[in-house]
């Protein structure tokens, strides 16, 4: 296997909230250009872990690097999309995009389009995304997180509560961003839908990682079942 | 630096487009406030001499109410679906978030008291005996006073359990001498008895100390989970 | 460390019995007041207490936005718990004083009313760590402790316009003041602080034990909800002691 260079690093991550922890001394380094896929029973640190990485929940102990910095100061290499769409319900897909590509200080409706075009949605829909099927709004979704386009992607449950057809729909827009030299990082329980695209498959349990498999060596155990 | 107010533009106008649609938070605080101009008239009923005196503070205490409501709305909406949290990842200043939302809530309790003022006037049946034309930095001066320092603290209510009722019991202590400003230059004014003068320096004064200690820790808040 | 707070305890308890017995027999009776003067000797050493515990609060607070350490956010969290108290007996001392000398409980005078105002905004202060459990309540107090902090000159000055019946100053604002009550004054502020700082170090590290506990009991609840026997490393230190 050739060693492709870290873009993500996690040392000794201790994450608390209160009387409850969610993670519990996290250290791992990621390589580039690959797709992670991280797995774990609920309440195993899934999300917390994803947000750390992403810049959105800040360890309690610990540090999170991001192509050597701190996910903040690596925010525009960062692309974030969570279960919940990160959208305004009741404006069309066009107008939330316009509004998040300000945000990156892109202007001009060329990029917009052309990210909901990636995703294939019609950027001329003028519905809210409120009205959209969840299929859809998952699509929109990723294309608010692709907008400026990022070097690493992170994904929380991109496929849940989305038909079949959709969801694999998302895995092939996602196996495309890979392929294009995208990192990605998705937190899933629905391991069998990435079966054959994922590079590597990261365990949690109870806050911390208890294993590591890469596609190539784990073709005889098959994708993990819960 | 230089992105900070193309962004609270862009930020502002997506607020004003969103409230447009809704009208959420317009309807309810225009009709809260009117509620609380007709408990307050059943509950008071002065001459008109002594509502000149106290007139001030119901004013202003209806306009404190109905703006709790607007400011906790205005949060409200970026926590549904987490939209937060996509701003949160990007490289748009806090600040700029802070600032727009400040700036529709102004917007928002400017509208409330073109409405509701009049509303008052005929209630209470006032007339202005001062120089009315001071009542307008008052307004301004006071408003401001009301959503900066209600939407940094409504930022910080909605991280608590409780969120909403977080708002006033936060609110309403830290901004007693903004209150008490805008009561009493807004009884002299209306009553015409001795200058305001001194209020309004106030008035500014926690305007200016607030607006300033809201902008260098409204990023501390918002990166706070 | 162990030792010293035994040690300051029975020196604290020595000195407030000194301080009780000369406010009550060896201070001179004032003139006009009568006996009920003697709450003074309470209540103004209870006032500086508390501005004293609210100004620790706001130094700690800064401290913990700069420095990020959790043991400046517990002096911050303490100092504001010990000084409401304190407060409170300034605000209770008060009108029971008021009520014999000036005919009335209460009055919207200066300091009457700055300290009432400074009470409320550090209830909210508590109101607001009580009712928020993010891992960010630090922050989020630090940051209110600061605006708190700012409010008080402004609160000075909105009620510096209605000025009235409060006697003047009686440190440093003119007035005169027999020197025996100024130096039972001073004993009974050094005994009250010393009894402030002795509660606000057991409460400091109860606080500290607190934490330290839930820590533990974090990495407990997170053991339970993982399948905990496949563990790799199975046998986890729960940081403290035998459980």
């Amino acid at each position: 296997m050739i060693e492709t260079p870290t873009i993500v690093s996690v040392n000794n991550v201790i994450k608390q909230f209160g009387r409850f922890a969610a993670l519990r001394g996290v250290s791992a380094e990621f390589a580039a250009g690959r797709f992670h896929v991280i797995l774990g029973d609920n309440g195993a640190g899934k999300t917390t872990l994803l947000r750390a990485l992403a810049g959105l929940a800040h360890p309690t102990r610990g540090e999170v690097s991001v192509m050597g910095k701190s996910p903040h100061e690596a925010c525009r290499d960062i692309g974030y999309m969570a279960h919940p769409s990160l959208l305004y319900d009741e404006m069309s897909g066009i107008e939330n995009l316009k509004y998040f590509a300000r945000l990156y200080g892109i202007s001009g409706d060329e990029r917009c389009k052309h990210a909901i075009r990636s995703v294939g949605l019609d950027p001329a829909l003028a519905r809210p995304v409120g009205q959209y099927s969840q299929g859809m709004r998952q699509r929109m979704s990723l294309a608010r997180a692709v907008l400026h386009d990022p070097r690493i992607l992170f994904l929380d449950e991109p496929f849940s509560n989305v038909d079949v057809h959709s969801a694999q729909e998302m895995v092939g827009l996602l196996r495309g961003m890979r392929d294009a030299g995208k990192t990605i990082f998705v937190v899933t329980h629905q391991a069998t839908l990435l079966e054959g695209v994922a590079d590597e498959f990261i365990w949690l349990r109870a806050g911390q990682i208890v294993d590591r498999t890469s596609s190539s060596v784990q073709s005889g155990a098959g994708v993990p079942q819960r | 630096m230089n992105s900070l107010w193309p962004i609270t533009l862009a930020s502002l106008a997506k607020d004003i487009r969103l409230e447009w649609r809704s009208k959420d938070a317009l309807n309810s605080m225009l009709f809260f406030s009117l509620l609380v101009v007709v408990i307050f008239s059943f509950s008071f009923d002065p001459t008109a001499e002594e509502s000149r005196e106290i007139a001030g503070g119901l004013v202003w205490v209806a306009f404190l109410f109905s703006a709790i409501v607007a400011l906790n709305q205005t949060w409200a909406r970026e926590l549904r679906n987490q939209v937060l949290d996509a701003y949160r990842v990007s490289p748009a200043p806090a600040n700029a978030l802070f600032l727009s939302k400040a700036l529709g809530n102004f917007i928002l309790v400017t509208l409330l008291e073109a409405v509701m003022a009049p509303l008052f006037m005929v209630f209470y049946n006032l007339r202005v005996v001062g120089a009315a034309w001071e009542l307008i930095p008052v307004c301004v001066l006071g408003t401001w006073a009301l959503v900066a320092s209600g939407t940094f603290f409504a930022a910080m209510s909605i991280r608590t359990r409780m969120r909403e009722v977080m708002l006033p019991l936060i609110l309403f202590p830290l901004s007693i001498p903004a209150i008490q400003s805008m009561v009493e230059a807004t009884r002299i004014i209306l009553s015409g008895d001795g200058n305001p003068r001194f209020w309004i320096v106030l008035l500014l004064t926690y305007d200016v100390v607030f607006t300033t200690a809201c902008l260098a820790l409204f990023e501390t808040v918002l990166q706070a989970e | 460390m162990k030792k010293a707070f035994p040690i300051l305890a029975v020196l604290t308890v020595l000195l407030l019995a000194y301080a009780f017995y000369e406010a009550m027999w060896v201070a001179p009776t004032e003139r006009t007041m009568g006996d009920v003067q003697r709450i003074f000797y309470y209540h103004v050493p209870s006032a500086w207490t508390a501005f004293i515990l609210f100004f620790v609060n706001l130094v700690a607070s800064v401290a913990y936005l700069i420095r990020k350490n959790p043991k400046a956010d517990a002096v911050a969290l303490v100092s504001a718990e010990v000084g409401v108290i304190f407060c409170t007996v300034v605000l209770v001392t008060g009108p029971i004083w008021a009520r014999p000398v000036w005919g009335i409980w209460w009055t919207w005078d200066l300091r009457l009313t700055l300290t009432l105002v400074l009470w409320l905004i550090y209830v909210s202060y508590l109101v607001l760590r009580r009712f928020s459990d993010s891992a960010q309540t630090p922050k989020l107090a630090a940051v209110l402790a600061i605006f708190g902090a700012l409010d008080v000159p402004l609160v000075y000055f909105s009620i510096w316009f209605f000025r009235t019946q409060h006697p003047q100053p009686v440190i440093g604002g003119g007035g005169s003041i027999d020197p025996r009550m100024l130096h039972i004054l001073l004993i009974n502020w050094l005994a009250f602080s010393c009894f402030a700082f002795l509660v606000c170090w057991a409460r400091y590290r109860l606080e500290m034990l607190k934490r330290d506990v839930e820590e533990a009991e974090a990495l407990e609840s997170l053991l339970d909800t993982g399948t905990s026997a496949t563990i790799a490393k199975g046998k986890v230190s729960l940081g403290g002691g035998p459980r």
